[in-house]
């Protein structure tokens, strides 16, 4: 066959960068087919016999044929760019989604590997919104004002500080375990549950540093709440976990970060609850919108999500719930004062939480398709210990 | 159930295990009971050959050269089956530093760095290569050893790195390493860009080769051995890892430069 393309390589050594113009020259040529190659440096004659040799192309004399050997045989598209598809395989493996996979490359275990199961629609823009949202412990807070409560009064903050860092641990490492497990190919998901996980870590930080603020240590921790949120860790089911951490708890924990900044007696206490409530509500949104969607596409989910439910319910039964620590702290706060009236209010403030949380928990599984007798039920059955 | 047929490898590099316990399904799966030993260095491969302990042994040229020699001794044959495409026509070449040695001559009173004593591409066919253009190693020039893995016959590259760093800081005179070598090491920095150059290159060689005993039938082997595509997802890695894109029937034509370094340097028998 005849020359139909040269290379001229501009003085470069094949080690040096000649070779990307030895192999642009190739790409336009045929397998059998011939590049001349012109304008070597002077140790042309010892390195193109060697890249020739390792490429699989035939010398001949200044000209390179062209192999047959072709690592892109058999490639294939991880999906397209634009749209998740219905189930990504083991060898599309990290692929940027829609780029062409080599062949021959290894087979990773993503046990979530279905779309019905992990994604939502609204992903991306749930994603896009955390992105924005990140807010920056250091200055977002006022840390300088601090608080110069009345010692019972900021030991009942402590408390409750103290009661938030563990659950924001849990509600980071549930996600954070599910990334690990998701295919990439469904890249918005990932990225969500990535950036949530991301936004626990500040409000353990800013939590923590309130707890902090005034004292050297913070409260008590009970094995009633841990065993409540290690029911959380231990679920290995997605949609389950999600139910019962974004939907049910972190739901709940809507109305008690709200009630917290109303009833927070110094700025401090008010900025770290008001800011953990707006990440909060993301985490809930997406929470529903993909376990709404996963419904729509199997009938049998509700069922399941329900048997979580009462199961987490069943496995609780024998522990105290909500630490008397915190409700009574909860009650203080919300009180003022330990004047026997404020006390009276801020008791039924509390009630009054308790009772928004349930209605909260009730509406949301209402908008995942249960029934409102259902819906109340299974919203009464969620743990005591509010996460 | 009959012994499977069994290949030696030498363990130079942890990847050996990786390519034969990739090929062995391989060679299952299109019918051929197959199976495979490593060997620390090539000698005691040699022996297990000529001993009837493996029927075709991944040899170096030198194992090769080796083989052909204790087989005559006992009266027998042996046979290049396979080589890989990269096994075939190589060159090693004579690197000094720019404003070194202007000619082989004056090499002479030098010190040159070659790499282990075992190495046919960067010990004895380069000094073979100055001993025919008149200069004896060891009386003309001193030979300077970079004995990294003796008995694996140079098939690590570290003795020809060494070589080629100390050529760049002044120890050395000259160095020897393979061609391949010579770009690699452009590429991955270790040879700068200006400062060293080629001042002779040897005639070509061919490496390595799949060897079998007479007596032996390995026409299976063989065959599917030539049959592997590099368009085959299965095999492509392995083939990667091997370093070749495609398998060629054997040939003994490109040993002739080893032998005759064989006869000038003693002291490579396996008895
Ligand atoms: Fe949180
Ligand atoms: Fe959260």
């Amino acid at each position: 066959m005849s020359t139909s393309a040269s290379a001229d390589l501009g003085g470069l050594s094949l080690g040096g960068g000649g070779h990307l113009l030895l192999r642009r020259a190739l790409t336009k040529v045929e397998p059998g087919e011939r590049v001349t190659v012109t304008n070597g440096n002077e140790t042309l004659h010892v390195d193109l016999p060697a890249w020739c040799r390792a490429e699989g192309h035939v010398l001949r004399g200044n000209e390179v044929e062209k192999g047959t050997a072709n690592r892109w045989a058999g490639a294939e598209r991880a999906g397209t760019a634009s749209t998740p598809s219905a189930d990504a395989p083991p060898t599309w493996g990290l692929a940027a989604r829609g780029a062409r996979v080599e062949a021959g490359g290894p087979h990773f275990s993503y046990p979530l590997h279905e779309r019905h199961e992990v994604w939502s629609d609204d992903a991306a823009r749930l994603y896009a919104q955390a992105a924005a949202a990140q807010w920056d412990p250091a200055k977002a807070i006022p840390w300088s004002e601090t608080p110069k409560l009345e010692a019972e009064v900021e030991d009942a903050v402590v408390q409750v500080m103290t009661y938030l860092v563990e659950n924001e641990t849990a509600a980071l490492q549930v996600p954070a375990a599910f990334v690990a497990r998701l295919h990439p190919h469904f890249r918005e998901v990932m990225q969500l549950l990535a950036v949530q996980a991301a936004d626990e870590a500040r409000h353990i930080e800013v939590f923590t540093r309130r707890a902090l603020l005034v004292r050297s240590e913070p409260g008590l921790s009970t094995a009633g709440g841990q065993a409540s949120l290690k029911t959380l860790l231990d679920e290995p089911d997605f949609a389950l976990a999600s139910c019962l951490l974004s939907v049910l708890g972190e739901g709940s924990f809507l109305s008690l970060l709200q009630f917290l900044r109303e009833n927070a007696p110094d700025a401090v206490t008010r900025e770290v609850t008001k800011l953990a409530a707006q990440d909060e509500a993301r985490h809930v949104a997406f929470g529903l919108s993909h376990l709404q969607r996963h419904a729509s596409h199997d009938a049998s989910l509700r069922g399941r999500l329900a048997s979580a439910v009462e199961q987490r319910h069943r496995a609780l039964a024998h522990t105290a719930g909500l630490n008397a620590e915190v409700f009574d702290a909860l009650v203080l706060l919300a009180a003022g004062s330990w004047e026997p009236a404020a006390i009276a209010a801020g008791f039924r403030r509390v009630q009054a939480l308790e009772r928004d949380m349930h209605e909260g928990r009730a509406m949301r599984l209402e908008r995942l398709g249960f029934p409102r007798a259902e819906a109340e039920r299974l919203a009464s059955l969620h743990t005591r210990n509010f996460m | 159930m009959a012994r499977p047929f069994m290949l030696g490898a030498v363990a130079y590099d942890p990847k050996v295990v990786t390519i034969w316990e990739g090929f062995k399904p391989w060679f299952e799966a299109a019918g051929l009971p197959f199976d495979y030993m490593l060997f620390s260095n090539y000698e005691e491969q040699v022996r297990a050959q000529l001993a009837g302990v493996i029927d075709v042994a991944w040899h170096s040229p030198l194992a090769w050269l080796q083989t052909v020699r204790a087989a005559k001794k006992r009266g027998r044959t042996a046979r290049a089956v396979a080589m890989r495409d990269t096994d075939q026509d190589l060159t090693s070449v004579v690197l000094v530093r720019e404003g070194g040695p202007s000619s082989v001559a004056e090499l002479k009173g030098k010190r040159i760095g070659v790499g282990a004593a075992d190495s046919p591409q960067a010990t004895l066919i380069p000094l073979l290569h100055l001993a025919e253009a008149g200069l004896e190693p060891g009386r003309d020039f001193e030979v300077v050893r970079h004995d990294v893995l003796l008995g694996k016959h140079g098939d690590h590259i570290g003795g020809e790195r060494e070589a080629a760093k100390a050529l760049l800081v002044g120890r050395l005179d000259a160095a020897c390493i393979i061609d391949g070598n010579h770009l690699g090491f452009a590429r991955d920095g270790t040879l700068p860009r200006a400062g060293v150059r080629v001042l002779a290159q040897t005639a070509k060689y061919d490496h390595c080769n799949f060897t079998v005993l007479d007596g032996v039938d390995s026409s299976r082997f063989e065959q599917l051995l030539l049959s592997m595509k590099y368009d085959d997802a299965k095999v492509r890695p392995l083939l990667d890892l091997e370093g070749l894109k495609e398998w060629r029937p054997g040939r003994t034509s490109g040993y002739a430069l080893l032998e005759r370094a064989l006869d000038r340097f003693e002291g490579f028998e396996v008895a």
